[in-house]
């Protein structure tokens, strides 16, 4: 079993085989299951992925009315306007932060790593897949990239909000998604680890300072930053560009900065963002109108 | 290691929008509601620090007794928990407690009818995924990656030897055993991890062995 990034690509490139198909590996031998049924299961994942992009494209609001109509709105400008950032980006952040607007919408969504940063991962993979073509084969192998730098982060550090502020729920998010985005792109196990380090990086410090306490406001357009970020930190290593300090490192580097944020920027709706004027205000009208 | 597969981290399918308050909260009542073997009928809920700070926001209030009611993370049955509680006769109440706790999204349910009472601790540690720390005042430390006895018999010779020999009969494989007790010859707690999940049959078969008097499980 891997425990680190280190390994993780080390297994990969001894064998010559993807970052994906270690990962499908070790289920198939930690659970006793076979590569039909494990395969079965993420596709399901995949399924449900789909849906909530489908249902966000159409529109989806929350219950307090804080989040909700933006995917379709950034669908809206690509149709009518050439976006600076490029048709894929944007999709990406469309898809990205749709996926959220129906978490927040209390719609079904699959965890990836957590609900609050669900988009990340989902959102890159339905707007690089116009450009890459992929087979369903390849989407589902995309998911199991993801998730082996996820399990890497999980058991090394934390992917909770709560636990480690947003650096380690969209940070660990964005950079599992760059990671996966070079496999399919086809690069190497090693580009994978350099895309996964370069978006942790630029998220360590992240805090988790949701409005109310509520899974909207700022997490729905932090998804947007953890999917463009992926894209162009996936870009960076496959122009060759390396982190100057390893992932792994980085990943204890998140997990220090985690231990040391206070427990009001940990998702208890006390500081940053939640503790802004509006902030406040937004709690004392939505908690008034009995959420 | 804490995480153990690849769908703790891609997973689990949820209804929103937090897997720690939410998933990771429904699958806390779940297991409280599985070791207790049946629905409660009354429920004393205590929220710490995270928990305590968001339930409303994230639904921790409805995750919680959806589990209770023994509905799955995906269930979207899970927001109107509250109400179907009111009526199948769940009684509950919400206690916003100030005091730490080890973990900061920390639930502790205590759970009964009129004859029986169960209570638990769990933490809810990130991408839903939970751990049982505490149950009826043993500490324990219950992952839910493997299927689970928990047995609760008296403190007296044998009471182990007589479950274990059952197990071994059925060909069942102890991965990871604690024994917990609250005093010589008192009330005694037996945690076994076992490597496949356990029909009733054997279930009855423990139950009757010597000195045993509670037998719950979890499956995985």
């Amino acid at each position: 079993m891997f425990r680190t990034v280190a390994e993780l690509v080390e297994i990969a490139e001894k064998e010559n085989i993807l970052i994906s198909e270690v990962m499908i590996r070790q289920e198939m031998d930690v659970k006793e299951k076979t590569r039909d049924d494990v395969f079965a299961e993420m596709e399901k994942n995949l399924q449900v992925m789909e849906r909530a992009i489908d249902d966000a494209l159409k529109g989806v609001e929350s219950v307090t009315g804080l989040t909700g109509g933006d995917a379709v709105r950034i669908q809206t400008y690509m149709k009518e306007k050439t976006p600076l950032s490029g048709h894929l980006l944007l999709d990406a952040v469309s898809k990205a932060m749709g996926t959220n607007e129906v978490n927040a919408a209390m719609g079904i969504i699959c965890a990836t790593p957590t609900a609050g940063s669900a988009g990340c991962v989902p959102g890159t993979l339905f707007a690089v897949k116009n450009q890459l073509n992929p087979t369903r084969e390849q989407m589902i192998r995309y998911l199991f990239t993801a998730g082996a730098f996820g399990f890497v982060v999980a058991n090394n550090a934390f992917i909770s909000g709560a636990a480690g502020g947003c650096q380690a729920e969209v940070g660990s998010a964005g950079a599992m998604a760059a990671a996966a985005i070079v496999e399919m792109a086809g690069g190497t196990p090693q580009q994978s680890a350099e895309a996964f380090a370069i978006t942790l990086k630029n998220m360590l410090g992240l805090v988790c300072d949701p409005v109310a306490g509520l899974v909207e406001v700022p997490c729905v357009k932090r998804n947007a930053a953890g999917s463009s970020l992926a894209i162009v930190s996936a870009d960076l290593a496959l122009a060759g560009v390396t982190s100057k300090i390893p992932c792994d490192e980085v990943i204890g580097a998140m997990y220090r900065i985690g231990k040391q944020m206070p427990s009001s920027l940990r998702e208890t709706g006390e500081g940053g963002l939640a503790d802004t004027p509006t902030g406040r205000l937004l709690k004392e009208k939505i908690f008034g109108m009995s959420v | 290691m804490k995480y153990n597969s690849v769908f703790d981290i891609i997973g689990p399918v949820m209804v929103g929008p937090s897997s720690s308050h939410t998933a990771g909260a429904a699958r806390i009542g779940k297991a409280a509601r599985n070791l207790f073997g049946k629905q409660p009928t009354w429920a004393k809920i205590y929220l710490y620090e995270s928990f305590a700070k968001t339930y409303k926001g994230h639904g921790t209030d409805f995750a919680l007794v959806g589990g209770l009611l023994g509905l799955e993370t995906d269930d979207p049955e899970i927001s109107k928990s509250l109400d179907t509680a009111k009526e199948q006769g769940l009684e509950i109440e919400f206690i916003e407690d100030s005091a730490s706790a080890d973990h900061p999204n920390t639930a502790r349910l205590v759970i009964g009818d009129d004859s029986d009472q169960l209570e638990l601790v769990g933490i809810s540690i990130g991408g839903g995924k939970v751990e049982i720390t505490e149950l009826n005042g043993f500490v324990l430390r219950l992952s839910g990656n493997h299927p689970a006895i928990l047995i609760m018999h008296n403190d007296r010779f044998g009471a182990i030897a007589s479950v274990t020999k059952i197990l071994a009969k059925h060909e069942i494989n102890i991965g990871h055993m604690e024994v917990n007790r609250k005093d010589v010859g008192k009330e005694a707690l037996m945690v076994i991890e076992v490597d496949q999940n356990v029909g009733d049959t054997i279930l009855k078969e423990l139950d009757s062995a010597d000195h045993i008097m509670q037998i719950s499980k979890i499956d995985s």
